[in-house]
């Protein structure tokens, strides 16, 4: 198998799984009580919460442990809307945000919010001009994803963080697809509230992280026990908080091999498909994107018939094609960036790890040539280009 | 999510391409849901004695495309007008229930197809 969808989930790490294990039998203590194994349980977690601030140049008393990247853009999001709302109830954010950020969003506008959705243009970048000229007295909060999920592209999060700094607005933003992968640090970036991932980043899932500067104060979302700063009432997941904090600082080490090895395989794939399949298109910027993403489209086939073909040969792969969405609508995101539907459909995304290879690169040029050309073969749009 | 007869039409379509002497062409689908289909029927003594297709679209449409080629040839005309979108389905074990508008267009394309037929022979819609 060639597993090429590391921007939808990624395997466990071997070293992360192991640091994971004392806590669900030896200290499965509650991290809340007085006894050995509830300490043993606490200073584990305690341990975690360095590991990931470190990795985002944060104090490790402005990380707050999460269910995952949703949780944290939920706490973030809702957190500031509902703590400022005598301030104003204005919020700006881009048209290419992961539904964790656009149906929350959507959501506080029936609960009477006003939403800027800014656009992205062709190479799926947001402008900071855009930001500049969207903010209004009742701003309360500015939330900008930092790497797109499905292009891949690296928006101006540091610029934009400047921006909100000058006209005293909270911003966020959704750093589930850069952290781990690009050098992500919180004080470089300007932001107040940052969202993580650990299952993106070879750690467990249904964990992540929150970054919640000092002095900014959020309304909470979820009611109860108060644990982490009463922003994730419930009993925390330690051996989950564990494999998140040891797969942050895998990633750490490990960052700026990974930045070269992964940019290479991504590029080397790139040119060999642009060079050998006609009609075969590159989505969104080439080089502001992510190392290990790229996303390509071509003209005449339909995104799901190629992953599905790709799947019969071993790759895992990903498609924004209609079709494979739960609601059948084009990805928005390639949308956003003006693909026709009828473009839209024909892409595919694929996403490199540290575990592929320059052989799988090759293999699956293979396989996409082929696939492409299978479909291509009975596809009455290609018929009557030719 | 696909049934393993879903998988195998998709993967080995019966019956791709086109007949360049059609005796009717029905065209269904449009790009913008992502779904295109062209049905080709070869019609003799009022049997259907060849068909082809052509297909831009998901899985699912492939699948049926492929598999109402099979379920038509040698029938009647007026057998293959009434196969329905239901007995497309029922022949591939079934389609994941969000596929089953819009990718289930075969039985629309074979439709069309043969009003075509029956258009450029004069022939009223029985």
């Amino acid at each position: 198998m060639i597993y090429l969808d590391h921007a939808a989930t990624t395997p466990v790490r071997d070293e992360v799984v192991k640091e994971m294990e004392p806590y669900f039998i030896k200290y499965f203590g509650n991290p809340s009580t007085y006894y050995k194994i509830g300490r043993e349980a606490k200073k584990a977690m305690e341990k975690a919460r360095v590991q990931v601030a470190e990795l985002i140049g944060a104090k490790p008393e402005e990380v707050i442990f999460t269910n995952g990247g949703t949780e944290s853009d939920n706490a973030a999001i809702k957190g500031i809307a509902f703590k400022n709302k005598k301030k104003g109830n204005h919020i700006i954010t881009s048209v290419i945000e992961h539904p964790a950020v656009d149906e929350t969003c959507k959501y506080l506008e029936k609960q009477g919010f006003e939403v800027t959705y800014l656009p992205v243009y062709e190479e799926g970048i947001v402008r900071v001009e855009d930001v500049k000229s969207a903010i209004r007295d009742d701003t309360i909060l500015i939330t900008i994803m930092h790497a797109n999920n499905e292009i891949g592209t690296i928006q101006p999060i540091a610029e934009i963080g400047k921006i909100a700094k000058e006209n005293n607005i909270a911003f966020h933003s959704d750093a589930v697809q850069s952290v781990g992968k690009i050098p992500v640090d919180v004080n470089d970036l300007n932001v107040d509230l940052l969202s993580l991932s650990s299952h993106k980043i070879y750690g467990p899932k249904g964990v992540g992280a929150l970054f919640v500067r000092k002095g900014v104060r959020l309304e909470e979302v979820i009611h109860g026990g108060g644990q982490e700063k009463n922003l994730n009432s419930g009993t925390e997941n330690v051996p989950g908080m564990v494999g998140l904090g040891k797969a942050c600082e895998i990633a750490k080490n490990e960052l700026n091999h990974n930045i070269t090895y992964l940019t290479q395989l991504r590029d080397d794939l790139t040119d060999k498909i642009l060079n050998s399949i006609e009609k075969s298109y590159l989505n969104g910027d080439l080089k502001r994107r992510v190392p290990g993403t790229v996303n390509l489209r071509f003209t005449g086939i339909e995104g799901e018939g190629l992953v599905l073909l790709l799947d019969g040969k071993g790759i895992c792969a990903a498609t924004g094609s209609a079709c494979s969405s739960k609601k059948l609508e084009a990805s928005p995101v390639l949308k956003a960036i003006g693909l026709e539907d009828v473009d839209s459909h024909g892409s595919l995304r694929l996403t490199f790890g540290s575990e592929n290879t320059p052989e799988d690169v090759d293999k699956t040029v293979e396989a996409i040539k082929e696939s492409v050309a299978k479909l291509r073969a009975m596809s009455p749009i290609w018929n009557k280009k030719e | 999510m696909y049934s393993e007869k879903v998988m195998d039409h998709f993967q080995n379509p019966r019956n791709v391409g086109k007949i360049e002497d059609a005796s009717g062409v029905g065209e269904v689908g449009n790009p913008t849901c992502g779904d295109m289909m062209t049905i080709y029927i070869k019609v003799e003594d009022n049997i259907l004695t060849d068909i082809k297709f052509e297909t831009f679209g998901c899985g699912a449409a492939i699948a049926t495309s492929s598999i109402i080629t099979e379920i038509a040839l040698g029938k009647t005309v007026e057998e293959a007008y009434e196969i329905s979108r239901n007995q497309v389905a029922e022949a591939l074990d079934g389609l994941p229930p969000v596929k089953m508008h819009c990718s289930n267009l075969a039985a629309d394309g074979l439709k069309a197809a043969i009003e075509n037929y029956w258009k450029k022979n004069g022939i009223d819609k029985p």
